[in-house]
């Protein structure tokens, strides 16, 4: 029982740390202005157009597509897997589960896979391509081998060394509705946890902000339309 | 500091530009004349290094970041991912992996990190976060003036981060400390005093212009005017300085005035504002970069012009596009019915359309025509009213205009263009190696153009171009009169004297 308190204060420690960082950066990049219109041309005319630039970035990483096809093919695949793994793991956190959520369980297993696969195609690249390698720092290699962890680790517990799922969801519940039950101590488990309480603290501090940061790059989400609407912020307002 | 340097070797038969294994600090010599205090002081800058500059540095960064989305959100996103390591022409061009846009963005996210990040506060080596001291100092200023700020990383990156703003942020920053460019500042203190950026006083424009009138009047038997102050004219057209003088620019020059005769529209330059160009830009200086548009402004109204035109020059268009109405705006004493400002392109092309021009091709028989998409107009501005308008426009004038047009190959041209290795302030003798070297893989798109259709002129509309190119071409083994001005291409089809 030790065990499951110290997990359960570390997991509301990470949560309020990631959601208190994550919202404000948030704040902090909607409250800093843009002065000038930069949008990289050419752009779309309209809200409705940038929405729709935006949309192909975020869903299929169109101009990483254009810049090289491996890194491309590693990263989607990558944050693909992820999004299903993640969507999976919602059925721990609610009951009844969703009927899409079981729907996609087949698939989000399989997802774990794709995952590593996607992470170790771009960890290769640090080390196999020059260019790469040039510009990538520890901390790099770093959250790559925490990603990997997480994913083998994760994948151990279903493949490798079965753990009580069904205690282990109960703690989850309890997490939510504070009202504490017991910790499977399967070691797996235990690693997974730990680690992705790593993750969630490091998320507001780290590179993870292309997240947020992605969605108010003005060169993207900028409407081409500086001679037809005049534009001021920050010292242009002034 | 312009030692002899080998121009790389253009490859033959190869459609995709190579990337290099890099060879680190292989420019790491390169780097402009530092400027004069009276260059620095004339802009608003102290005119040396100050004391405590580090911190100073520092400040100014934080101020830079507060003040700009793009900035902080660039600074904090980057995962590293490689997308833009083979897309800068001046890595192509020289090796060096400073020269990757993430390496260039790193000079400085390095010391943002080690001193607005917890990560750069508390773990300065594992995100290689590092303190602002001379030897980062020296690095920037070579490897910010090896950016031309051209925005081509930009478009591959995955989240848009647009390395030319951190060059701008980073040379402001050099700027606020005492450690400005000789070339920029320079210019820039000319045009704010006499009016354009080669300091060419009243009379000798006026004069200049007059030799003009005779000389096209010799050349056609057609008395085409070059109108300078004169109030009431419909149009004031504003053009890079570079047209009043150098090759091929002024014969660019020549065909806008042809363009007007024809059109029987009025027409004038200003003494007060007779330069496009903007440099402040280049320096990322907000202050600067609206005095010198308040100039403009200014000529318009005082002569009470009906539009404003802007003439081929690249960067010029960008800050009249995207950002005169924010700096200087709103037009409204300008007549409603036209955008404001206008690109000459956008202009001739309308009269086109509207057949106010007759054209003969034939004229152009002679050249084998290819064009060159400045980066300023390809990736930061518009033409016309749809996305890439800034593509098909000058292209739609070369085709009504001549017979022979053959496109480089696509991952060169439109939104993928190279730039002419010239642009982003770097266009001077003492920074001539970076200046060939960067042109290199514009130079191998052109080469395969003149392999396979025996392409004998490239046209740009950029003034820092054709003023690049004019360096550039010879050194490759083309001949430098290739570099040719659209408007010239133009102006040689008009056929004078059948609208009158």
């Amino acid at each position: 029982m030790t065990l499951s308190v110290v997990y359960a204060i570390l997991f509301y420690a990470a949560t309020l740390l990631l959601v208190v960082g994550v919202v404000r950066k948030i704040i902090i990049y909607a409250r800093t202005p843009a002065p000038l219109k930069i949008p990289v041309t050419p752009a779309p005319t309209t809200k409705a157009g940038v929405v729709w630039r935006m949309t192909k970035e975020v869903t299929v990483f169109q101009s990483l597509f254009k810049a090289n096809k491996w890194t491309w093919l590693f990263g989607w695949m990558f944050h693909v897997a992820l999004a299903f793994v993640l969507f999976r793991h919602l059925r721990y956190f609610q009951e009844p589960v969703w009927a899409i959520v079981a729907l996609i369980q087949p698939i989000g297993q399989y997802a774990g896979f794709a995952m590593l696969a996607g992470l170790t195609g771009l960890w290769a690249r640090r080390f196999l391509v020059d260019r790469v390698r040039y510009i990538t720092s520890l901390s790099d290699h770093l959250m790559l081998a925490l990603l990997v962890a997480i994913g083998l680790s994760g994948l151990a517990i279903k493949y490798l060394a079965h753990t009580d799922i069904v205690a282990l969801k109960t703690w989850v519940l309890g997490l939510m509705y504070f009202d504490l039950q017991p910790l499977p101590s399967d070691i797996f488990v235990l690693l997974h946890l730990g680690l992705v309480i790593i993750l969630m603290v490091i998320f507001p501090i780290s590179k993870l902000l292309h997240v947020p940061g992605l969605f108010f790059m003005p060169t993207r989400n900028q409407v081409d339309n500086p001679r037809e609407v005049r534009h001021t912020a920050g010292w242009t307002a002034k | 500091m312009t030692a002899k340097f080998d121009t790389p070797e253009l490859f033959k038969n190869i459609e995709i530009i190579d990337t290099p294994k890099y060879e680190v600090d292989s420019m790491a010599h390169s780097s402009p004349y530092p400027a004069k205090a009276q260059h620095n002081e004339k802009l608003g800058f102290p005119g040396e290094l100050v004391d405590n500059w580090e911190e100073k540095a520092v400040t100014r960064l934080g101020e830079l970041v507060d003040g700009s989305r793009a900035l902080r959100t660039f600074l904090d996103s980057c995962v590293k991912c490689g997308a833009c390591t083979d897309k800068c022409h001046y890595y192509l061009g020289t090796k060096d992996p400073k020269n990757m846009p993430v390496a260039r963005q790193d000079l400085l996210r390095s010391i943002y990190r080690r001193y607005y990040t917890f990560a750069g506060k508390y773990f300065p080596r594992l995100v290689g976060a590092r303190d602002m001291d001379k030897s980062v100092l020296d690095e920037w200023y070579s490897y910010f003036h090896q950016c031309s700020q051209c925005r081509r990383c930009s478009v591959f990156c995955p989240y848009g981060i647009d390395t030319a703003e951190i060059s701008m942020a980073a040379r402001d920053i050099m700027d606020t400390v005492g450690h400005g460019q000789k070339y920029c500042n320079e210019i820039l203190g000319k045009l704010q005093t006499i009016g354009n950026n080669l300091g060419l006083p009243e009379k000798a424009l006026i004069n200049t212009l007059e030799d003009l009138e005779e000389e096209v009047e010799e050349d056609t038997g057609v008395a085409v005017k070059y109108p300078v102050d004169v109030k009431g004219a419909d149009v004031l057209l504003v053009v890079p300085s570079a047209d009043f003088f150098a090759e091929p620019h002024i014969d660019g020059l020549i065909g806008y005035g042809k363009v007007f005769h024809q059109a029987g529209i009025s027409w004038t330059l200003s003494s007060y504002a007779s330069e496009a160009a903007n440099f402040s830009m280049f320096i990322g200086s907000g202050d600067n970069l609206k005095k010198v548009a308040q100039r403009i402004r200014d000529a318009a109204e005082e002569l009470g012009v009906k539009r404003i035109i802007v003439g081929e020059c690249g960067h010029a268009w960008r800050v009249a596009y995207s950002f005169w109405n924010t700096l200087v705006g709103p037009f409204d004493f300008l007549d409603p019915n036209y955008p404001a400002p206008q690109h000459i392109v956008e202009f001739t092309y309308d009269l086109i359309q509207r057949g106010a021009l007759n054209l003969d091709k034939e004229a152009n028989d002679h050249r084998r025509i290819t064009f060159h998409d400045s980066c300023n107009v390809a990736r930061a501005s518009r033409m016309g009213n749809i996305p890439g308008g800034q593509f098909i426009l000058p292209r739609a004038l070369i085709t009504a205009s001549a017979n022979h047009f053959f496109d480089m190959s696509p991952e060169t041209i439109h939104e993928n263009t190279f730039c002419c290795g010239g642009g982003g302030g770097l266009l001077t003798d003492d920074l001539m190696e970076i200046r060939i070297k960067g042109a290199m893989p514009r130079m191998q798109a052109l080469k395969q153009v003149v392999d396979e259709h025996d392409v004998n002129a490239m046209v740009a509309i950029c003034a820092i171009c054709k003023a690049q190119f004019s360096k550039a071409l010879p050194a490759y083994q083309f001949p430098m009169d290739m570099i040719t001005s659209l408007h010239q291409v133009v102006g040689d089809a008009i056929q004078l004297g059948t609208k009158d």
